[in-house]
């Protein structure tokens, strides 16, 4: 008969001629892997609790600790490789639907690795972005497809609601709930400051962090916690939730172990009962259901918001994109497979939807063809890392990008990929106040501060390079970008040529 | 006030809502959608036939509609009051989290999914008629009556109530013999108490659309609950 026990991932290295038994590690370990024996006089560690994120290390004064992979493997094999193996046996003991955290650690494509950018040499000049103006403002929403005069002549300036983005980044979904009250107030008071937005995903809005109303996209999924007049009318923007890039085609589910105090109060939903938003909105079974939401939210909110409709990057993107757009939404954020979650199937997660790179070169495409484009703002996200990411996503046709993932580490996430058991040891992804103020809002928006001033500049000289001051003048201007080691299909869906070519 | 909607865009028609006074009686409403969307402090009499997502988000207006109504009726409904005095269509009350639906006739396919309450709000639904299926799925809060007044031989419900059900309450007047309740919900007929405690909505409801009481309290009830508000919980294996 099979046995439970798996040998533990990581395995606990501490130097002891480097441990002053100070006890920190234990102290800061919410898993509770080091103990202090005042028989032996040492610490002892019990790894089978350690999930690898480093608070300890992190934090050793004498930097006696050191966290590695354990080397004790089964026998190797390329078809039954270990994770395949534990996961069998994970199932066998428990039953259980396997349930991971963060985006996927599987080696799925990522193509901005494979895109390159363009710049000038010799014969168009290149623009310093130190001495020369350089626009990274972006607005989102729908734009007028006519120039159109009033009698005098005169230009109408009719425009529909948008959003004013200092930079084309905004932090994406994550609700209360599955992110800790500080975590929310850093990445609040960081879009403030740097003129973009944060979004509440699914779990409402904290009635702490109204006053960021004016750099707030309010969420409404298809468990509607937290939605009413109040809060649809404190955010500058409003997203329907149809779909995330982690687990596309599957609800939310937050224990009612995690619905506790303001938690509860802000979903307003009893606290212990579970927040469970289905997969689907039981009342959207069709773009005409979808335009019905979407209408019921602008009436809601006196049009004066733009409206933004997320889906997850699926095998008919373009089509159901196009769709979208013709809902009557003002912006349709895309999520590609590589996004995180504070908890997925893993199965879902590892194996469903399709990479944001090609599902954004089909939308762009596909909308332009239609002529559709400029009704619509294009929005990003799954896995954007870097502002070259960013400057890439553009150039492919997006307005702007969605971090998440991105934002969490630099608030201190290590990607430890354990956020769905409620014990972030980084403050994050935990309700529990003393792992909570571990995470100090002040330093969280500061860091996220810098994270996006620096990856301005880095924005900045890279149109530079390109010879372009704006970054309008980049968006799907494809012929800034070249591929490398990719495939004709690859390259045709992309819409860009081969290096060298 | 009076206000004629004939020809009027909905758009139109919610922004004299919204600027006007706080008495309104409109006529010749022809299928104009989200009507009070979002509006407190007003009541509304409606003649004609009011188009979906009547007072969605409604947020303590009062809403009379003297006909039918059509889909998604106080669609994520925060208070206030819609009474219908014909039959209503699809998904009422979606995630509803206050006030009451009143219906006199009967609802369609998935009425008070995913109702939910919280703290000092209880939404109320009554449906005079019979229910369509997905009655009350994922029903987290509140509660739900079915009374099947006068329904000849129509079933009081469709298939699947309460499926997924974690929270609030259901009854249904009348036998349910052949209904079939999923697992994880505990149907029981109901006592006194549970009777006692609906009582006072129940009056109200018989008052405004002329049900006798005790003609409608001559007949057995059966009361649903959930088994727990964690139905989930044994699902997951971490990985
Ligand atoms: S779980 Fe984190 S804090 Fe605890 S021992 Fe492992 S790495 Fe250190
Ligand atoms: S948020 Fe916390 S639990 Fe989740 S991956 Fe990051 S460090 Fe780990």
């Amino acid at each position: 008969m099979g046995i439970d026990y798996i040998y533990p991932e990581f395995e606990v290295i501490r130097n002891e001629s480097r441990c002053v038994t100070c006890q920190v590690c234990q102290r800061q370990c919410a898993n509770e892997v080091h103990r202090y024996d005042p028989d032996l006089g040492r610490m002892l560690s019990d790894e089978t609790k350690c999930v690898g994120c480093h608070r300890c290390v992190s934090l050793c004064p004498t930097h006696a600790l050191k966290i590695v992979k354990n080397d004790c493997a089964f026998r190797e094999n390329a078809n039954w490789q270990t994770g395949a193996i534990k996961e069998i046996y994970k199932q066998a003991s428990s039953g259980g639907v396997l349930l991971s955290s963060m985006g996927s650690p599987a080696p799925l494509s990522v193509y901005w690795d494979k895109l390159l950018l363009n710049a000038s040499q010799v014969t168009n000049p290149s623009i310093d972005p130190l001495r020369e103006p350089m626009e990274t403002r972006v607005y989102l929403g729908k734009k007028p497809g006519l120039v159109d005069r009033d009698d005098k002549g005169n230009l109408t300036y009719a425009l529909e609601p948008q959003l004013e983005l200092s930079m084309p980044v905004m932090f994406s979904a994550m609700s209360y709930g599955s992110i800790s009250y500080n975590a929310h107030k850093s990445l609040a008071m960081a879009a403030q400051k740097l003129g973009i937005f944060y979004n509440t995903g699914e779990g409402g809005l904290h009635e702490d962090f109204y006053c960021y109303g004016g750099n707030t996209i309010v969420q409404v999924a298809s468990g509607r916690f937290g939605v009413y007049k109040d809060y649809l009318d404190a955010g500058a923007a409003v997203e329907i939730k149809m779909g995330q890039g982690a687990k596309p085609g599957i609800g939310g589910h937050l224990p009612g172990a995690k619905i506790v105090g303001d938690v509860s109060r802000t979903r307003m939903i009893p606290e212990g009962s579970d927040a469970i938003s289905p997969a689907p909105h039981h009342d959207i079974y069709s773009i005409e259901d979808l335009r019905q939401l979407v209408y019921s939210l602008k009436e809601a909110t006196e049009y004066k918001k733009p409206v933004i409709v997320k889906v997850a990057a699926v095998h008919n993107i373009a089509a159901i994109a196009s769709g979208v757009a013709r809902s009557g939404a003002d912006i349709i954020a895309i999520d590609g497979f590589r996004g995180g979650t504070g908890a997925a199937p893993t199965r879902i997660r590892d194996n469903v939807g399709i990479p944001i790179e090609l599902a954004l070169a089909a939308v762009d495409q596909r909308l332009r063809e239609e002529g559709i484009r400029s009704q619509v703002s294009l929005v990003v996200g799954g896995s954007i890392r870097s502002a070259s990411d960013v400057v890439k996503a553009v150039a492919l046709g997006a307005d702007a990008c969605y971090i998440a993932t991105g934002a969490l580490l630099a608030l201190g996430c290590h990607l430890c990929r354990t956020c769905h058991t409620g014990r972030c040891n980084w403050g994050i992804a935990t309700q529990r106040p003393d792992l909570v103020k571990r995470l100090n809002p002040e330093v969280g928006c500061q860091r996220l501060v810098n994270l996006l001033t620096a990856w301005n500049h880095e924005i900045k000289e890279l149109m530079g390079g390109m010879g372009i001051n704006s970054i309008e003048a980049l968006r799907g201007n494809r012929l800034m970008l070249r591929g490398v080691g990719l495939t004709e299909t690859e390259l045709r869906i992309l819409g860009v040529a081969h290096a060298g070519e | 006030m009076e206000l004629n909607a004939k020809n009027l865009e909905f758009r139109e028609l919610n922004r004299q809502l919204r600027q006007g006074g706080s008495v309104f009686h409109i006529t010749g409403c022809c299928g104009q959608r989200f009507i009070a969307a979002g509006m407190d402090g007003k009541t509304i009499t409606i003649e004609g036939i009011p188009g979906n997502a009547l007072g969605a988000y409604l947020n303590g207006a009062s809403i009379e509609v003297l006909a039918n109504a059509q889909d998604a009726v106080g669609d994520t409904m925060n208070d206030g009051q819609i009474l219908i005095h014909g039959n209503i269509g699809d998904a009422a009350g979606y995630a509803m989290r206050g006030g009451r639906i009143y219906v006199k006739g009967s609802a369609g396919y998935r009425a008070g999914i995913h109702m939910k309450q919280y703290r000092d709000k209880v939404p109320v639904m009554i449906i005079g008629g019979v229910a369509g299926s997905f009655l009350g799925e994922y029903q987290a809060g509140g509660l739900i009556l079915v009374l099947g007044m006068n329904r000849g031989g129509a079933p009081l419900v469709g298939e699947f109530p309460c499926t997924g059900m974690h929270g609030g309450k259901m009854l249904l007047r009348g036998d349910v013999t052949g209904i079939r309740f999923p697992r994880g919900v505990c149907p029981r007929p109901a006592g006194e108490a549970d009777l006692a405690e609906i009582l006072p909505e129940l009056e109200r409801y018989c008052g405004l659309f002329g049900y006798d009481r005790n003609q409608v309290l001559d007949a057995p009830f059966t009361l649903i609950t959930p088994d727990s508000g964690n139905p989930y919980r044994q699902m997951y294996a971490a990985n």
